[in-house]
């Protein structure tokens, strides 16, 4: 008795047999593109995150926004990242001067801030999802 | 090599919560009974694994202590994606429990193994922002014991490589390992052991082979065997099918209709049926227990168990459903307050050995069909998400559900809830 009878695959949409002739294309089939795979090439270090103030503004991340940030990545100057400092996650731009790393916001509009020897970078921020309207 | 994320539930927490750092926190059981996990600033104020949450109350005011339910669907994730990372490193690894996990590096071209242990611990770190131990050792047993050492002694900062260590490291180590906590020997082994003079895994490796074996049968010549650095627990690769499954919990509140009873029963059963498919299993027995609250001493007592050798073993939910719901019907008594149910299948067979009855009762195409249906409804709750498809008897508003007051949002598997900055 072959397994399959036992625990059969199922699939959920029905496959449309034709009754006429094959596609010339069934041979070229490939699966279609999934977002996913662009966005995400590391799943393990990858998390999204809403974005809540309008601080980053200039570097096109508003309010309302999902963010892609991979953990896997090493944050280097002018990029953009999930930092942890004191209490708190906070979305910011990264700045390297005088071996000192700080943080702005973006338009620079809030006092920028050091990574102090507590804090840390969470992650680097890869992609921004917008809903556009 | 084994990994153990130390405080797991709570380091999945601080993932999220940048301000639970360095914050006494601590996590509870399922309905929120009892203290599961802590950190290292909650230990340091006196709580401990397992104590009831109603004995800490003044504690937890006074220190600002940081209380969480068990956020499982969370602490699952982050389970895997610890477990994705490792896997990365070499093609050997043995699951054992949601924050342990063994890697075999034999057959690695590994230079430096306490070097490999700290990338391990870094990459692990960095990826996923989970804190681990590494402790690398020629047996399991004592990658074990060296766990416990890296928990007493911060100089190693979490990564020890046991080979390394001189005999008289190796020996003060097994020294301070009570034999209780000696991985593979049981309370009523420890006790045995006790008697005889044998207080530490030092003693164990001293101790007559012969008289090993003949106490605890080949069980403990072979952690002896591990403990000296001999390897006769090889890496379990792939689980063995489990020969038991288990669905049990205590209730939210306690129940006292029959209804309410089936509905959780009901549950359980819909649970352990999809548990027994998953392995591609059958189940010959179900066994359905209740009980009541046996700290709450003023009230009337009652537990009871039902067990139900089946026909024919089956996989098919309705079947168990129907089953369970007669042995409930014949347990139930008025007045009292239960606590607690549960649900056993036991008597797992593999599932292509059906076999057809000589009398026609069983019908191997009827058995097709239902285990058709069944691949459906899981195949649905797998791809549109748990509980898409329930059955009735289940109920629709379960308000005898486990308790779970100080739950954080679902951040990895929920839209509407994901970390908002």
């Amino acid at each position: 008795m072959p397994d399959d009878r036992f625990f059969p695959h199922v699939s959920l949409l029905p496959q449309v047999v034709h009754a006429g002739f094959p596609s010339p294309g069934d041979d070229y089939a490939e699966p279609s593109l999934n977002l996913h795979d662009l966005v995400v090439p590391h799943p393990n270090s990858t998390y999204f995150i809403k974005v809540s103030g309008d601080s980053m503004n200039g570097a096109c991340i508003r309010a309302g926004d999902i963010v892609v940030v991979d953990r896997a990545l090493t944050a280097a100057h002018n990029k953009i990242v999930v930092a942890r400092v004191r209490e708190r996650l906070l979305l910011k731009r990264v700045q390297v001067r005088q071996r000192k790393v700080f943080l702005h916001s973006d338009p620079p509009e809030f006092p920028a801030l050091e990574l102090g020897q507590q804090d840390e970078i969470w992650g680097v921020v890869t992609y921004c999802v917008h809903r556009v309207r | 090599m084994l990994v153990d994320a130390a405080q797991f539930y709570v380091s999945c927490e601080r993932v999220f919560q940048a301000a639970l750092h360095a914050r006494p926190t601590i996590v509870l059981s399922n309905n929120d009974g009892c203290i599961v996990a802590l950190s290292k600033e909650a230990g340091k104020l006196g709580l401990a694994r397992g104590q009831p949450l109603f004995q800490c109350q003044q504690i937890i005011r006074a220190h600002h202590v940081q209380v969480y339910s068990s956020n499982y669907p969370l602490y699952q994730e982050m389970s895997a994606r610890v477990r994705r990372v490792l896997a990365e490193f070499s093609p050997r690894l043995e699951a054992y429990s949601i924050d342990e996990s063994w890697l075999e590096l034999t057959d690695l071209a590994i230079d430096d193994l306490t070097e490999f242990g700290r990338t391990v611990k870094a990459r692990v770190y960095q990826d996923t922002g989970i804190p681990v131990r590494v402790a690398i050792a020629p047996t399991k047993c004592l990658t074990k014991i060296a766990c416990e050492l890296l928990k007493g002694d911060e100089r190693y900062h979490d990564v020890v490589d046991v080979t390394r260590l001189t005999a008289e490291q190796m020996n003060t180590m097994l020294e301070q390992v009570a034999i209780e906590d000696v991985w593979g020997i049981g309370p009523n082994s420890a006790r045995l052991l006790r008697n005889y003079g044998i207080t530490t895994a030092r003693d164990v490796c001293d101790a007559d082979e012969r008289w090993l074996r003949k106490y605890l049968t080949v069980v403990g010549a072979r952690i002896q065997m591990e403990l000296k650095g001999t390897s006769c627990l090889p890496l379990e690769v792939k689980r063995p099918p489990k020969q038991q499954i288990i669905c049990a919990k205590s209730f939210g509140r306690e129940i006292t209709s029959q209804a309410e009873l089936e509905e959780a029963v009901s549950c359980y059963v819909v649970r352990a049926a999809e548990k027994l498919r998953e392995q591609d299993s059958l189940a010959g027995r179900l066994t359905v227990f209740l009980r009541t609250n046996p700290f709450d001493t003023s009230a009337p007592q009652y537990a009871n168990e039902f067990v139900i050798d089946l026909a024919y073993p089956t996989a098919f939910t309705p079947e168990l459903l129907k089953h369970a719901r007669a042995a409930l019907q014949a347990m139930y008594r008025i007045g009292y307050r239960y606590k607690k149910a549960g649900v056993v299948l036991s008597r797992i067979t593999p599932l292509p050995v059906v076999q057809p009855d000589l009398f026609g009762e069983v019908s191997l195409v009827d058995h097709y069909r239902e285990m058709r249906l069944m691949a459906v409804v899981d195949a649905i709750n797998r791809i549109f998400g748990r509980e898409t498809l329930v059955f009735a008897v289940q109920g629709w508003t379960r308000s005898w559900r486990m308790r779970q007051e100080r739950l954080s949002p679902r951040w990895l598997s929920r839209w509407e809830e994901i970390l908002t900055i």
